[in-house]
């Protein structure tokens, strides 16, 4: 197809022409970055937990009135929910990885006298926690009972800056241990918080997420020997086999009530309905991207109908007197094709530019990497394709003009 | 003239149904989507306490170690501990002060037929009312004296108020919280301030507490404490923050009625500051803050970052509608270039021409503008279905109403501009022949 009549027209056109370039141009641009957009919120709602999450139950209560002896009450209800059929593992914490109901965090430092922290961790205290959550230990041990120290106690030394309460050991993450140590054995080597206290690391896990603050490094977790009860706040975390979840939330649930009914349950529910809700907005906002593209290509391809169609009615003669000079209707039909695709093309590169731009001004505004290139093809195709499925309509309808329209009229 | 344009654009617009309908539908779209957007970043900006917000500032202080202090580039702490809350409280340095933090607190109703529950709280001095001008449906705030004796009274929402007593004066009952008999004193009327500008330390937007209760009295009876506590050094806490511990947990209002006793009070902070650090309370030279808030609002961003990116897109895909809208209107002038001509060679000016075209361009966005109005209807009903915080806020009021067809009129009218332009400049000969 020679493309040299296609130009010699389109700039006796050229309002109508920049028009549709400018449209596809637009279009290319916010399509390209919504769709990167997308991209990183599937990322962020896949990130992983490093938690059994498919096997995990989450019960809170909180009490009415007097708080009894919480310790006895606490090793009451664990030896209770243990008895349950299907229960597997019970643990406590006040928090899990993705949690909305808050988190606990802490600076770690390389010296005991640092001026800006090394970096910033979650922080997961309770016991039980590593077999409970599934927590897959790639190097050193778990906590011994007897270095576990309990709650009320480990604030008291912390408050009265008598260290001997406080716990002398750690378990940090691989991604901590990278950090700290690159290349180097983590076991056994000294970390300090950004109170000074130091930690010596006997234990390495593999994954395990922190609660949230996570543009702070999402994998930076550390575990705490310390003991903790219900009316510390913490929940009561149950593993079982998937198909058992609904079952071990009711039957423990009912079992609480009924040994201490002067309590109230605050949440009851699996560790995915957690994490649903943890990423809710992420979902809906990925959601309205999709919608958004969909109404943009929308749009755009009904301009484009609308355009050719106009440009076809007001071209019929000239192309009565094509067909009667011998182009046949597949001439005629791919002429309205190339040039669309004419248009497109300059429409994607001009695009291409503006979604570079774009990209720029949201890294500025919003934490967002660089739009990578393979976006771009995206973009590009997107618009090629609606272009055409465009065009075909009114192209169709162009190579439908009867020869004799050239004899018409003159 | 006007009313005969009017009659022409009707008509041109009813001979080319498809052309018609396509430009209203993409000013509709355009519309429906910016509006929906606008309207919620309207709302979630929008003033709490209007009137008020002006003579309210946030005061920040900070007493932690020079642990991560950067001279010149660090914000003072987020909150405030206790012993500098109620030194700066004793001081009553401003017009008003409250100290204040959030809780959760078990409620038992004496209404058996209601299991006891969890309701958010707020412990404050009782400046909070007047400060903030919480109306009040029933009875009044706590006294002055309350604080100081740790009275076992008690404030709550009408929401609750509806809940335990089923709407009616309950003040001079009893209520049972955190184990505690407190006396009602006072229903609080309709007063929903949004964002919480006041602690956004727990949430942003929503329904504001229930029960409100003196501070004193909260911690005589080890209510539990609810929101962020930010501890320094080897500063620690479990669910009730110690109140000589290195932590974070309250926060601290003051109203001053005139702009020089801002000033004024930011040099009190300072001078205070320095004062604890001769104590040795405190180890990085006075770094103090004092926002409004809206300064305070702004400093926290509590507009999400997903509304004002949904707002740019929103604007975005209004453009793309415009240009097409631009192309499509080129489209349909520059068809009835022969019905033009004849005009302009039967004596129509240039002007009036162009005049005509615009009021058609008018029409369009008006008929545009209703769709958009619904668009934005049902835009809005899809964000209130949404799982944020901020969702149930979403609500059109009369500004945005009129907002809407404004921009919808203006976007069109501009749209029209170029093409109507175009299409006055053809040469009436030139087209009298072709026909």
């Amino acid at each position: 197809m020679d493309i040299l009549p296609i130009l010699a027209t389109l700039r006796r056109h050229k309002l109508t022409a920049w028009l549709l370039v400018l449209v596809m141009a637009l279009t290319c641009a916010i399509v390209c970055n919504a769709v990167f957009l997308i991209g990183q919120l599937l990322q962020r709602m896949d990130m992983p937990s490093g938690i059994a999450e498919h096997e995990l139950v989450q019960i809170q209560l909180g009490y009415i009135g007097d708080t009894p002896d919480a310790k006895a009450q606490t090793q009451t209800d664990v030896a209770a929910l243990q008895q349950i059929a299907g229960v597997k593992q019970v643990g406590l914490d006040r928090y899990l990885p993705f949690s909305l109901d808050g988190s606990s965090n802490t600076g770690i430092n390389l010296k005991p006298q640092q001026q800006q922290n090394t970096l910033d961790a979650g922080q997961y205290l309770g016991q039980n926690l590593l077999p409970t959550l599934g927590v897959r230990l790639v190097e050193g041990r778990n906590f011994l009972p007897s270095e576990y120290v309990d709650f009320d106690t480990a604030v008291a030394a912390l408050n009265s800056g008598d260290m001997k309460g406080f716990p002398q050991v750690m378990i940090i993450t691989q991604a901590i241990a990278e950090r700290l140590w690159p290349g180097q054995q983590a076991l056994g080597k000294t970390l300090y918080t950004d109170g000074g206290i130091p930690f010596r690391v006997i234990g390495v896990i593999a994954v395990l997420a922190r609660q949230n603050n996570l543009q702070q490094g999402a994998q930076y977790s550390t575990y705490w020997p310390i003991r903790m009860t219900s009316a510390d706040g913490a929940n009561y975390f149950i593993r079982c086999a998937p198909q058992d979840r609904e079952s071990v939330l009711k039957a423990a649930v009912t079992k609480l009530k009924q040994l201490n009914p002067s309590r109230v349950v605050l949440k009851a529910r699996t560790y995915d309905q957690a994490r649903r809700a943890f990423f809710a907005n992420d979902r809906a906002m990925a959601g309205m991207l999709v919608g958004v593209i969909v109404a943009l290509l929308t749009v755009t391809a009904l301009g484009i109908v609308g355009l050719t169609s106009f440009w076809v009615s007001q071209r019929r003669r000239m192309i009565g007197v094509r067909r009667a000079l011998g182009a046949t209707r597949g001439d005629i039909l791919r002429y309205f094709q190339t040039e669309n695709f004419l248009l497109a093309t300059i429409g994607i590169a001009l695009g291409m530019v503006l979604a570079y731009g774009i990209n720029l001004l949201l890294m500025r505004h919003y934490e967002l990497p660089r739009l990578p290139a393979v976006y771009f093809p995206i973009g590009a195709i997107a618009l090629w394709v609606i272009g055409q499925l465009a065009v075909l309509g009114p192209a169709l309808r162009a190579a439908a003009v009867p020869p004799v329209v050239a004899t018409r009229s003159v | 003239m006007l009313g005969y344009y009017f009659d022409l654009a009707l008509r041109s617009l009813k001979r080319n149904k498809v052309l018609t309908a396509l430009m209203v539908l993409a000013i509709a779209l355009g519309i429906g989507a910016s509006m929906t957007t606008l309207t919620v970043l309207h709302v979630l900006s929008g003033d709490p306490v209007p009137g008020r917000s002006s003579t309210l500032y946030y005061a920040q202080v900070d007493p932690r170690d020079l642990n991560g202090y950067l001279p010149g580039n660090s914000q003072p702490m987020y909150q405030m501990s206790w012993i500098d809350g109620m030194n700066l409280l004793r001081a009553k340095r401003a017009d008003r002060q409250a100290l204040m933090t959030g809780g959760l607190v078990p409620v038992q109703p004496d209404n058996t037929r209601l299991d006891p529950f969890y309701e958010a709280a707020r412990f404050t001095t009782v400046d909070f009312f007047s400060m903030f001008g919480v109306p009040f449906a029933y009875g009044h705030a706590w006294h002055a004296v309350d604080d100081e004796a740790r009275a076992r009274v008690v404030v709550i929402s009408s929401a609750l108020n509806d809940k335990l007593f089923g709407g009616k004066d309950s003040t001079g009952q009893t209520l049972r919280v955190s184990g505690a008999t407190l006396r009602i004193v006072g229903v609080i009327g309709d007063w929903h301030p949004n964002p919480q500008f006041y602690d956004l330390t727990r949430k942003n937007y929503g329904e504001n507490e229930g029960v409100y209760v003196p501070l004193s009295t909260s911690q005589d009876v080890g209510m539990h404490h609810d929101g962020s506590v930010t501890c320094w050094g080897k500063g620690g806490t479990g669910i009730n923050p110690d109140h000589a511990s290195r932590c974070a947990w309250l926060q601290f209002w003051v109203q001053l009625d005139k702009p020089d006793e801002a000033a004024a009070y930011k040099t009190f902070l300072v001078r205070y500051s320095e004062q604890q650090k001769e104590l040795g309370r405190f180890q990085r030279p006075p770094n103090v803050q004092l926002r409004d808030v809206m300064q305070w609002l702004d400093y926290n961003q509590v507009v999400p970052d997903d509304v004002r990116l949904q707002a740019w897109l929103a604007f975005g895909f209004l453009l793309v509608c415009l240009v097409n809208t631009v192309g499509l209107m080129l489209a349909k002038f520059m068809r009835r270039a022969g019905e033009l001509g004849v005009r302009r060679a039967l004596g129509a000016s240039k002007r009036s021409l162009f005049a005509q075209l615009l009021v058609e361009s008018g029409v369009v966005g008006l008929a545009g503008g209703s769709g958009g109005l619904l668009l934005a209807l049902l835009g809005l009903w899809l964000v209130r279905q949404q799982p944020a915080e901020y969702a149930p806020l979403a609500q059109l009021d009369p500004a945005m109403l009129l907002a809407t067809f404004l921009l919808a009129v203006s976007a069109s009218l501009l749209a029209g501009l170029l093409p109507a332009w175009r299409a006055c400049q053809i040469a009436p000969a030139v087209q009298l022949k072709g026909n």
